[in-house]
């Protein structure tokens, strides 16, 4: 286990560089001078040289990135060209709000995801595995900001059930939080429930018709006992991995559903970054998304050792 | 062996048991008034080609099998009917009077459970253990089926066992609540020869120790002779003979039976010289039982009779009954 966990974190690490040199590279790839976006209506060339000198954005490219990695290790990761705040103290204040959003919609999908496809597995060929099949189609094929905005209009306009728009931080009203955030969270969580929907269903019908499942009938355990300790458990090996690599997928689905819901998150920081060039900000934003990618798999992987055994073991041999 | 008659009243009573499926291409049947019993302490062996109804004969008992089947008959433990009787009713019997064991020892057990989970759950389902209660009686259920250190085998999962321990685990968490009949479903099939004989010898200690009555479903004839005390003979869903395991060896009275002991090599049967023979043709498959005898289009002394007429069950000596209109003589062995 220790030296499956060592080769793992070995690998995460080594993608973290590579991510992080891509990140620098690649953004200064693209089309589009900050310095002009920056300068504003005052475009003379005195201006614009200031600006580069100011931000450093004259110096060899080299040196640039050598002194990006070593602020970065220092969780320095400049000042916003845009706004001229510190770019960690915006991300303390933007993160929260998405890592809550992504935990809440993660949980709620999970929920619905494995529940909804335990039943369908459980009641194949009859009215509810149809229920399911066609939930999950319109979760996959509704995209989130069509689904989002139908909410606001129903849930929040018309009803006033919930706010439209707006956050409150967790620890100033745990109440107010919440309410603000369910709504963006099963919007956000539409289309991974739908995923975890078909992946239980289909994992599900592969372990219902496994001999140990057989035996565990022919043991006398309630189906139940059956249906859960038996052929839920194997299920989710499957359904874990899966969940994993779309767990990418929710980042992005967050800069969506926090714009649509006016939340300020991680991905309103990205776009208004984005619009303005924003360097830092951006190079930020980017190196934190591949970090937290990188991180959520490896927790995966553990998460995965765990639930299978023989995965635990086989590390231990090798 | 000493049971080789039937003396004392049956455990379980099988009569008129017939099973048909639901299938998209129709009805097929499976099993076809089959009757069969099992007295206490007894090891009855029932043999057979793949597909002739021998498994599904098995799992009908304790209502295992999928929703598409369609089972009439009877079948009685102790009295009481299995067929058809209520889903609660039959988990009380299943794990406690009548247990299973499969031919898979790998597929057949959990892969993310230790082996003592899988066994402790059926103490603790039919006998209201505690969970360390179940664990402690499962280590003593790992010695009694002659698996060494059982103590830290306990917490073992099934990959971490070889195919023969794995066999003995089944047969740990089969007899944990001391049933009443044991059902060994191709207990050998999946294992090495030499791993084989050890896993017959748990059964027949467990049936002189215990008074397990076991039912063994095999298609290999040198397990039958190895532990059965009688046997029943089956083709395409039908009984075809039933005898005392020493008699059906000695005196086969079905054309199938000898079919299939020419089939199996037999030390001193072929002396080394002749080959072993096959029965021509294929086990049919049947969507309806006919009135005629199912393997009428197989055997060698078929007549028009075997044809338009299916032969009932009739006895041909103490305990030695056969379905066959021209049964096989003395003087054709």
């Amino acid at each position: 286990m220790a030296r499956y966990l060592l080769t793992r974190a070995w690998h995460s690490a080594l993608t973290l560089v590579l991510a992080s040199v891509v990140v620098f590279l690649g953004i200064r790839a693209l089309p589009g001078d900050p310095a002009l976006a920056l300068a504003g209506e005052d475009r003379t060339p005195e201006a614009l040289a200031a600006i580069r000198k100011e931000y450093g954005l004259d110096r060899p490219v080299t040196v640039q990135f050598g002194q990006y990695v070593e602020r970065a290790v220092q969780g320095d990761f400049g000042h916003s060209i845009r706004t001229g705040l510190p770019v960690s103290d915006m991300l303390r204040t933007a993160l929260p709000v998405t890592i809550e959003l992504s935990v809440l919609a993660i949980l709620i999908a999970a929920a619905l995801g494995v529940g909804a496809g335990v039943v369908a597995a459980v009641r194949r060929g009859r009215p509810a595995e149809w229920a399911a099949n066609a939930l999950a189609l319109i979760g996959l094929s509704v995209p989130h900001f069509w689904l989002g905005l139908l909410a606001i209009l129903y849930l929040s306009v018309a009803t006033g059930l919930f706010p439209a728009s707006g956050f409150v931080p967790f620890f100033d009203d745990p109440v107010g939080n919440l309410h603000h955030l369910i709504l963006p969270a099963v919007i956000l969580g539409t289309g991974l429930a739908a995923i975890i929907m078909r992946q239980t269903r289909s994992a599900m019908l592969d372990s219902l018709s496994a001999d140990y499942v057989r035996t565990a009938k022919a043991k006398g355990l309630s189906p139940r006992a059956v249906i859960g300790r038996h052929a839920l458990r194997n299920s989710l090996i499957v359904v874990t991995t899966i969940v994993g690599l779309q767990l990418g997928g929710l980042i992005s689905g967050a800069v969506v559903t926090e714009q649509i819901f006016g939340l300020p998150g991680f991905g309103k920081m990205t776009i208004d970054a984005v619009f303005q060039r924003d360097y830092p900000v951006i190079q930020a934003v980017v190196l934190l998304t591949a970090t937290a990618y990188i991180v959520i798999n490896f927790l995966v992987d553990l998460l995965y050792s765990l639930i299978d055994p023989r995965i635990r073991v086989a590390g231990d041999a090798a | 062996m000493t049971t080789a008659t039937r003396t004392t009243t049956a455990i379980l009573e099988v009569a008129d048991l017939s099973v048909s499926f639901e299938t998209e291409s129709g009805k097929v049947s499976a099993v076809d008034h089959v009757s069969l019993d099992l007295a206490a302490g007894e090891i009855v062996g029932v043999v057979g080609e793949s597909g002739c109804g021998k498994s599904v004969t098995a799992m009908s008992l304790a209502g295992l099998l999928p929703r598409t089947a369609r089972v009439s008959g009877s079948a009685r433990l102790r009295g009481t009917e299995l067929i058809g009787a209520p889903e609660t009713e039959l988990r009380r019997v299943r794990g406690k009077e009548i247990a299973y064991i499969f031919q898979e020892p790998m597929t057949s057990l959990n892969p993310v459970l230790t082996v003592g989970r899988q066994i402790g759950e059926v103490l603790q389902v039919h006998e209201r253990l505690s969970r360390k209660q179940a664990r402690a009686r499962a280590v003593e259920l790992l010695a009694l089926v002659g698996i060494p250190s059982p103590a830290t085998r306990v917490d073992n999962y099934p990959h971490q066992l070889s195919g023969g321990m794995r066999q003995r685990v089944m047969i740990a968490m089969a007899v944990a609540c001391n049933p009443t009949v044991l059902v060994a479903d191709e207990p050998t099939t999946a294992l090495d020869v030499t791993v084989q004989a050890g896993i017959l010898e748990v059964l027949r200690d467990l049936r002189d120790r215990l008074g397990t009555s076991i039912l063994v479903i095999t298609h290999d004839l040198g397990v039958i002779a190895d532990i059965a005390d009688r046997v029943v003979v089956m083709y395409a869903g039908r009984v075809v003979e039933r005898a005392p395991v020493h008699e059906l060896f000695a005196r086969p009275h079905h054309h199938y039976t000898t079919g299939l002991l020419n089939a199996s090599p037999t030390p001193g049967r072929h002396a080394g010289t002749e080959r072993l023979q096959e029965i021509p043709g294929l086990v049919p498959v049947l969507t309806t039982q006919p009135d005629a005898c199912t393997f009428a289009d197989r055997c060698p002394a078929a007549s028009d009779r075997c044809r338009g007429e299916a032969p009932p069950l009739g006895t041909l000596g103490p305990a030695h009954l056969v379905a066959c209109w021209h049964p096989v003589q003395e003087a054709d062995r």
